[in-house]
């Protein structure tokens, strides 16, 4: 009896030492790995504040932004006109801030003789009527779909501008960016789709886009990526309730600071565009 | 003998040869089974017991969790299980001596134990969804090691109970006919001759829900866990890593996902530890004080 | 003497009426909690048929509440999915638990009866996580090399596992079910001459046959309700399969995967409590029945 009331007051005494200054961070897998390595740095330098990171897809931080669950929601697509609605209604006014920048890759097994794709030749392929590589001048080898789940930012971004249609019923829906790259490594026949700072891995092909079918570029190639003329290229976001303040806006100013930008380049992203640091800048002042 | 013999003969012989041998062909399924719990065993230890240093359980991760340890998934995992019971003990045991010394035998009774026992067979996903929408939402508690620590205890509560029953109904009924015929009042025979001779019984069953609740990821999944935070829970409203789900997460979001592999192993290893370790105990307890009961003839 | 005064006798009845009280709360409260998770998801759960039609919702055949157009409810997939990779499950679990359980209760003795049960029960106490990450990591490429399939995440990698997580519950319910039989069955057919191969199957067995009807449906009830282990190796495709090699996903993964992502108060939030709704009911009549079988079993014994 006398030890579990030590211990209930130990766990009181826990309770009464009080809440931290915590800055809860959510959404987004494909920038989990780049938040959590900013939150790492971010920490050394800021040692009385804590920063939690965690993942579940870009719906997830969104919504999480407007039930009010979390300080910053991380998604890497922009913000849904009906969820603006929806985060109004609730009382809350979401302000976006762009830390880094993405372009999607299309990966393939390393074996694929495939080089490269049209977007509407990609959109085909994931709406499931292409279904055989050699249609587009590859192996003669069923093509075998992996994406993500619906609450990722990726999987909307790609299903908008490349798909334009709903994603063949077939498409694995795989719990994050590794696996996906996991699950094209080891199948042949497989395509995905990726962010770049999971791209590059040994296994697997990154596939050169073009809009027309003219001109192909990569995502590796940082110029294509900044300048759009990749298709796939996208700024990732973070979004608050309203402007950012305290602690949450400190961490948000180191991400976009040098230091937290050259993280963005280690971790295999590109760093902002001096448009994109405008638009924060405008939206933290 | 040669020629022919008679067909009950041969029936025998088929019959005798099918029970001498027969039922050790039944033992073959049994043993495949426990070679392949074995073999799970070998594979995540070869490839996960070189991690394990006192270094990699007492560090938090480093380096975009490719480096360092576990040490707050330890810690979180303790303390959200804590909590979970510091919710269902009580109200788990206190359930279990209503249930074996006061409920009458009717109606009431028969559908708290039949609601009790079905509780038990609810998919843990159901509880993370129960505990989402009571705890974070209705109740505001928010993601925090509270909420996940009651929607745990919830799930918890059932299997404490029906052990805790089973250990106080155990207790014959002459050690409380003893006190009573002494003038006590019924809480306090309950309290001086049934529950100290119980609590051994109580325990184990308390420990093999520890063992249990550690590795449950769905009811905290919603609730409360996180993939990185760099403080340790200094409140009831902290957010948490844990065991299962960091082992989760290495497993399927982790980026570099080769290179944490063998974090992911280590994870696991520690994980089935902690499990196996409650689960011993409780066994070596139960063995100990089932030789002590010398009031069990 | 001391301490019989009337004071001292008045606080002890007082604590004495306390204390029942506290018991007696604490046990309606759990009745409560079943109650309260049932009415909460029925609550939350009909609220989906206010924009989702409530027979599209039970025979649709679509699951795919963030489309590109309109969203679709469909149950089917997802019930498809659990149901199938259960039946994978109990194909592989029932023939193994039963044998296994008859040969724990009929012919081991002593040390080695407690040695064999302890491992099966330890088995049943390990993490869901573990087995799904042993199922990604080892079984998967067992299976896309050994079949020659593209990828190891599907439908067959699901039920297997299953199967290893009901074992336990078929062999420790069924061994239940064997040893409640009374002896003097047993001893009557050896008295007129079997064999105990013969007496375990076809006097024991069929004595038992409630209880091990029971066991089956706790192994199944344990199948249904699998998240983890599940989510990490079925490929997570709501799509009715056609083959053991194809993508699915039950409706516990379904949970799990988009609980994070539907906001508070949209169709999508409360379909998935409308889906905890099917998954309870599943449980709970499964449970029941498996316990009234139980009982049915005990009572057969008694004459």
């Amino acid at each position: 009896m006398k030890k579990l009331l030590t211990t209930i007051a130990v766990l009181a005494a826990l309770v009464a030492t009080g809440a931290a200054r915590e800055v809860m961070v959510k959404g987004s897998d494909t920038m989990l790995n780049l938040v959590q390595n900013l939150a790492e740095a971010f920490s050394s330098t800021n040692p009385d504040v804590t920063v939690s990171v965690t993942g579940g897809g870009s719906g997830v931080g969104i919504s999480a932004v407007v039930n009010k669950q979390t300080d910053i929601g991380d998604a890497s697509r922009a913000i849904a006109s009906k969820e603006i609605s929806g985060a109004r209604a609730n009382g809350v006014n979401p302000v976006e801030y762009a830390i880094a920048i993405d372009g999607v890759c299309i990966i393939v097994n390393a074996s694929n003789t495939v080089e490269k794709l049209t977007i509407e030749q990609l959109g085909q392929i994931y709406q499931g009527k292409i279904a055989n590589w050699n249609s587009v001048g590859g192996p003669n080898k069923k093509v075998s779909l992996y994406g993500r789940q619906p609450s990722s930012g990726t999987f909307v971004y790609v299903r908008d501008e490349a798909v334009k249609a709903e994603y063949a019923a077939s498409m694995r829906q795989m719990n994050g960016n590794a696996q996906i790259v996991e699950g094209v490594r080891a199948d042949e026949g497989a395509i995905g789709y990726v962010g770049v700072g999971y791209a590059r891995e040994a296994g697997i092909k990154v596939l050169d886009l073009s809009k027309d079918g003219t001109k192909f570029y990569s995502p590796l190639d940082k110029e294509a990526v900044d300048s759009g003329k990749y298709p796939l290229a996208r700024p990732l976001f973070q979004y608050t309730n309203g402007k950012a303040k305290g602690d949450a806006r400190t961490f948000i100013e180191f991400e976009l600071g040098p230091d937290g930008q050259k993280i963005v380049s280690d971790q295999g992203f590109y760093p902002l565009t001096q448009g994109y640091q405008d638009r924060n800048n405008a939206n933290l002042h | 003998m040669t020629g022919h013999e008679p067909a009950q003969g041969r029936r025998l012989r088929r019959t005798r040869f099918a029970s001498n041998y027969g039922f050790w062909a039944l033992g073959i399924p049994l043993a495949a089974f426990l070679v392949f719990i074995v073999y799970m065993f070998a594979y995540l230890l070869r490839n996960g017991l070189g991690v394990i240093s006192w270094r990699f359980l007492t560090q938090p991760p480093l380096n975009g969790m490719t480096e360092g340890g576990i040490w707050p998934c330890i810690v979180g995992t303790v303390l959200v299980t804590f909590v979970s019971l510091v919710f269902s003990v009580p109200i788990g045991v206190f359930s279990a001596i209503y249930l074996s010394e006061y409920a009458p035998a009717n109606f009431a009774t028969r559908g708290i134990r039949s609601s009790i026992r079905s509780l038990a067979g609810i998919p843990s996903i159901v509880y993370g969804l129960f505990g989402v929408a009571l705890f974070v939402s209705a109740m505001k508690l928010g993601l925090s090691i509270l909420s996940s620590g009651l929607t745990l205890g919830l799930m918890n509560l059932p299997w404490i109970i029906a052990t805790a029953e089973e250990a106080i109904s155990a207790i014959p009924g002459s050690f409380r006919e003893g006190a009573l015929a002494l003038g006590t009042t019924k809480w306090e025979a309950i309290r001086h001759n049934v529950l100290p001779y119980a609590f051994p019984g109580i325990l184990t069953g308390i420990l093999l829900a520890v063992a249990r609740t550690m590795g449950e990821t769905a009811p905290i999944l919603f609730t409360g866990v996180t993939y990185y935070t760099r403080q340790l829970p200094n409140s009831l409203s902290s957010k948490f890593m844990a065991l299962p789900y960091h082992l989760f997460a290495l497993a399927t979001q982790h980026d570099q996902m080769m290179k944490v592999r063998p974090i992911a192993f280590g994870t696991a290893i520690v994980l089935l530890a902690f499990v196996l370790l409650f689960d011993v105990v409780a066994f070596v307890f139960r063995l100990r004080t089932a030789s002590a009961n010398k009031w069990q003839v | 003497m001391a301490g019989t005064g009337r004071p001292r006798f008045r606080s002890r009845k007082l604590t004495d009426k306390a204390a029942g009280a506290v018991f007696r709360a604490s046990s309606l409260l759990s009745a409560v909690v079943l109650l309260g998770i049932l009415l909460f998801l029925l609550l939350y759960g009909v609220r989906t048929f206010r924009e989702v039609p409530i027979l599209r919702f039970l025979f649709g055949t679509v699951w795919n509440p963030d489309a590109y157009g309109e969203p679709a409810y469909g149950l089917i997939p997802l019930v498809l999915g659990s149901l199938l990779s259960t039946a994978i499950a109990l194909i592989i679990a029932v023939p193994l638990g039963i044998a296994s359980a008859i040969l724990i209760s009929e012919r081991l003795k002593g040390w080695v009866r407690v040695a064999t049960k302890t491992l099966v029960e330890l088995f049943a106490g390990f993490p869901s996580v573990v087995l799904g990450f042993f199922g990604l990591v080892v079984l998967a490429p067992f299976i896309a090399h050994t079949f020659h399939v593209p990828s190891g995440l599907n439908l067959l990698n699901a039920g297997v596992l299953l199967g290893f997580m009901s074992l336990p519950t078929i062999i420790s319910v069924s061994d239940d079910a064997l040893r409640v039989v009374p002896h003097s069955y047993r001893e009557a057919a050896y008295a007129l001459g079997a064999t105990p191969w013969t007496t375990a199957f076809r006097i024991v067995l069929p004595a038992a046959r409630s209880g091990i009807l029971a066991a089956v449906m706790l192994g199944f009830g344990r199948a249904v309700g699998e998240t983890m282990a599940v989510m990490m190796v079925a490929g997570n495709a709501a799509i009715i399969p056609h083959s053991l090699f194809d993508p699915i996903r039950t409706i516990t993964s379904t949970i799990a995967i988009e609980l994070g992502e539907s906001a508070f108060g949209s169709a999508h939030y409360y379909s998935l409590f409308a889906l905890g709704c099917v998954l309870f009911i599943i449980a709970l009549g499964t449970n029941l029945v498996a316990e009234s079988l139980i009982k049915r079993e005990k009572r057969s014994f008694t004459l």
